[in-house]
């Protein structure tokens, strides 16, 4: 039986907006270091591959245009990167993939950012690059300006051209993160006391990037890092309004790709459609993992999941809603659930608790045992890197082969 | 020395070795400076002897000479926050400083992410504000080399002035959730219809940038601030705006010099001199004798200058390919091209020769004096080590130095990684503890403590004063 690959979305004290005010809640330990160990430990106890942290520039607000000014919900939050690097130290097994912002944010800095997480946590580095189409958030850095659209109707025009845009930009700074990694040969470093040359440096190659957004000349100031290619994540909205722009950015250029599926039929049509992506991408027919987004309330002794969510969604004023399926219920019907799933071509899931650490704890106590139980799971002993768990392999580097291909 | 005031305490940081010629990495002890174990040995050194801080440098593009990559000494480096955040996590004092460019970043991203490394570090933060401005740097990052040099200073100012804002934009709002009333944040303003923390808004020449901060404020209200210059501009933006300034003055005359120059500057902004520390870097070598010391000293310099490196020195003076003269012959029989500086990018020090034809001739009158070759000459030339002897007489001089207002203590860089400051912290650290001028344990929790200053009061003391009290 194949196994299934967990991971868990942490965001703030959950992803219901007032799981903070759960007893087990811990909203004032949100901005230490505890917390995040203690979170990323829990993950690992309970198998899970790797965990993701979100990031966003601006302040969380129920307005993509600005504040809210919400009180009664979680505001402020922490560096994803640094939090990462954070518990790197405290963990051993699970991978770490913090969320980072592309639209405005150097590729260099963060090429180097990701591969010293990669050698701070000894091969457990990836990172999931996500866009901002905000106007809200240009404002707070100022190199670009974004203008703020009508997000209530259909998107065309200049509106469809920005998206186009941001896109192609992602994709072009995911290419230089890519050069960047293998601009150091893995072998580069020769501490060679006979000449006195500490590298090769025929073995460093500038990347010579140039785009319409950026232009970057490398090599990176950081060697290749353990993996050799940190893991690059990225989440494929399904709305028909983006014209599978997110799709195809995300087959295009990810290792692992986030999809929201609300059932099984839209999981296959929703895999079928990266693979055909991913086909018609430069990255072909290497490897690529689907990994189905849920929120999950699941059922603890004497309340139900179903009971907790309402319970929560009274406090908040509203009902909560999800991009992704929200499941309510018990361990072994969310094994039902994410075994069903598989089986329409999902290789992995990220569950996103409905409260911290309050459904973590539950996955970890009840449907790891599950998965286990059913064969799903792989056992404690994984591989030593992220890439080793998720069956990929040590990527060839790029400049090397050409190196070689030229000397031959 | 004065008698009638108490003895000055020493701060003491640790440089993590850096891409440079200081570092010897031929020395079979040396160890990776990328594998983070190097940087837990390291760091775990530092604290044991309850170093003030971890010092981390920058360079954001490997340097090159004659059009190629400088192979010579260490290259490469992990990127500065994500080391300082994993440190924090097998630490528990140890101040954390990163040397982060206001030029190729913006202040709303460095202001999160020092704020993030404050939160993470319960308070043990700090930033060398450095400026740069050339263009073959710029080749790595979005606007390329727009700065002109002589507008880096103000943008570093405008930058620091931004940050300042942003660390100052929660004053008042606490992180007290009270889950029965539903409020998650204590001291919002309750008359605003919509209370948000963290506004600001920042307009000058650098910067349009307005919005919400999103950290709330950390532990130290804001990082520790280095500055790191040494022109004029450099010394008046650290005694308008920082905490510690990070000099390179290697004797007791010019350290005083530079000592009292600095603290003089400091009334002009209604500070004290306590308010501002000077620490410079220093490389030191001890033996069990002075003779030993001595001689270990002048291995250690021959080891950080290869024929090669004593070559690839002199084609920075002479601003031309040398690579057909012998290391262990005489000095190039040509003169230097006083034309433009072509044959080593990437590297600051480059600008110290200002008369390339005058330093070659005191190289030359050198040379002879003393029948020296090119590498000895280079050698000779090169920076010899700050302090060199006994344990014993390397305390003694630290003392001295920082009690004859030479520096408020010494940022100390070892030629080899990881381990090159154990004798260090094993030796001379507990004659410094004995004498009472070093602390024996930490007293507080955040790297302000441990350099003795007071958490900034929100609003105060921006760099913004400094325009207009130079105008």
């Amino acid at each position: 039986m194949t196994h299934l690959h967990l991971s868990i979305a942490l965001d703030g004290a959950g992803w219901h907006p007032a799981a903070w005010r759960e007893p087990g809640a811990r909203p004032g330990d949100l901005f230490t270091a505890g917390y995040w160990v203690d979170l990323a430990r829990s993950a690992e106890r309970g198998l899970v591959d790797l965990i993701t942290i979100e990031d966003s520039f601006g302040l969380q607000s129920s307005d993509v245009r600005g504040p809210d000014g919400r009180n009664d919900r979680v505001r402020g939050r922490l560096d994803a990167v640094q939090i990462a690097a954070r518990v790197a130290p405290a963990t051993r097994h699970v991978g770490l993939v913090p969320t980072a912002l592309v639209t405005h944010t150097e590729p260099f800095h963060l090429a180097k950012a990701i591969a010293t997480l990669d050698y701070v946590s000894h091969g457990r580095a990836g990172v999931r690059a996500q866009i901002s189409p905000r106007a809200v958030d240009s404002d707070l850095v100022g190199r670009r300006y974004i203008p703020e659209f009508d997000r209530t109707g259909p998107i065309t025009g200049e509106t469809a051209e920005l998206l186009d845009e941001l896109f192609t930009e992602a994709w072009d700074y995911v290419e230089v993160l890519r050069r960047l990694w293998d601009s150091w040969e893995d072998d580069a470093e020769i501490r060679d006391a006979a000449t006195g040359r500490f590298i090769d440096r025929n073995r460093l190659h500038a990347i010579d990037f140039t785009g319409d957004f950026f232009s970057v000349k490398g090599p990176s100031i950081t060697p290749r890092p353990p993996q050799g290619q940190p893991l690059v994540t990225a989440l494929a909205h399904a709305a028909p309004d983006l014209r599978e722009l997110p799709i195809r950015f995300a087959a295009g250029q990810a290792d692992l790709v986030w999809l929201t599926p609300h059932d099984r039929a839209q999981a296959q049509g929703l895999v079928e459609a990266v693979h055909l992506a991913r086909q018609q991408s430069a990255a072909g027919s290497a490897p690529v993992h689907t990994f189905a987004d849920l929120v999950v309330f699941l059922d603890r002794p004497g309340e139900s999941g179903a009971d907790r969510k309402e319970r929560l969604d009274t406090l908040d004023g509203h009902e909560y809603r999800s991009d992704a399926r929200v499941f309510t219920g018990s361990a072994a019907e969310l094994a039902d659930l994410l075994v069903d799933w598989q089986q329409a071509g999902i290789t992995g899931f990220r569950l996103r608790p409905g409260v911290l650490p309050d459904d973590l704890d539950l996955i970890v106590e009840a449907l790891t045992p599950e998965l286990q139980a059913r064969g799903r799971l792989r056992g404690p002993d994984g591989a030593n890197t992220l890439r080793g768990l998720l069956g990929l392999p040590r990527p060839e580097n790029r400049y090397a082969t050409t190196r070689q291909g030229v000397n031959v | 020395m004065s008698t009638d005031r108490p003895r000055k305490q020493i701060h003491l940081a640790a440089h993590f070795p850096g891409v440079n010629n200081t570092t010897v990495w031929s020395d079979p002890r040396s160890g990776s400076h990328i594998e983070f174990d190097s940087f837990v040995r390291f760091a775990r050194i530092a604290e044991r002897a309850k170093f003030d801080f971890l010092f981390l440098a920058e360079g954001l593009r490997l340097r090159e000479q004659g059009g190629q990559i400088y192979d010579l000494d260490v290259v490469g480096r992990p990127d500065t926050f994500t080391v300082l955040a994993a440190l924090a996590g097998v630490t528990e004092r140890l101040g954390l400083t990163g040397t982060i460019n206001s030029t190729f970043n913006e202040p709303y991203e460095v202001a999160r992410q020092f704020a993030t490394l404050d939160h993470l570090s319960d308070g043990r933060a700090a930033w060398n504000v450095v400026t740069s401005w050339d263009a073959f740097t710029g080749e790595n990052f979005r606007r390329g080399g727009f700065l002109p040099q002589e507008r880096r200073y103000e943008r570093a100012r405008a930058f620091l002035d931004a940050a300042t804002q942003l660390f100052d934009s929660w004053d008042g709002v606490r992180v007290e959730p009270d889950r029965a009333a539903g409020r998650f944040l204590a001291g919002l303003d309750e008359r605003d219809a919509a209370p948000t923390p963290g506004a600001f808004a920042v307009r000058d020449d650098d910067f349009d940038i307005e919005g919400h901060f999103n950290v709330p404020t950390s532990p130290q209200g804001r990082p520790v601030i280095f500055q790191a210059g040494d022109s004029d501009a450099g010394r008046e933006f650290a005694a308008a705006s920082a905490d510690a300034i990070f000099s390179m003055h290697g004797t007791l005359a010019a350290g005083q010099a530079f000592y009292a120059d600095v603290k003089g500057r400091l009334a002009r902004y209604g500070r004290r001199p306590e308010d501002l520390l000077v620490l410079p870097a220093a490389t030191f070598v001890l033996g069990d004798t002075a003779e030993q010391a001595h001689e270990q000293a002048a291995l250690i310099r021959r080891q950080q200058v290869s024929g090669a490196t004593a070559i690839a020195f002199a084609e920075q003076l002479w601003n031309r390919d040398l690579s057909g003269y012998d290391p262990d012959g005489p000095l190039p029989d040509v003169d230097p091209d006083p034309g433009e500086h072509t044959i080593s990018r990437g590297r600051a020090s480059v600008r110290h020769f200002r008369d390339r034809i005058a330093v070659a001739a005191q190289w030359r009158e050198l040379a002879a004096a003393k029948g020296l070759s090119l590498r000895e000459v280079v050698i000779e030339v090169t920076a010899r080590q700050t302090f060199v002897g006994t344990a014993q007489s390397v305390a003694d001089d630290i003392d001295r130095y920082v009690q004859a207002d030479a520096s408020d203590g010494f940022i100390l860089v070892p030629h080899i990684t990881p381990d090159g400051l154990a004798d260090f912290a094993d030796t001379v650290v507990p004659i410094l503890q004995e004498r009472g001028v070093f602390r024996t344990e930490y007293t507080g929790t955040t790297l302000r403590d441990h350099l003795g200053l007071t958490r900034p009061t929100p609003g105060s003391r921006r760099p913004a004063r400094f325009g207009r009290v130079a105008s």
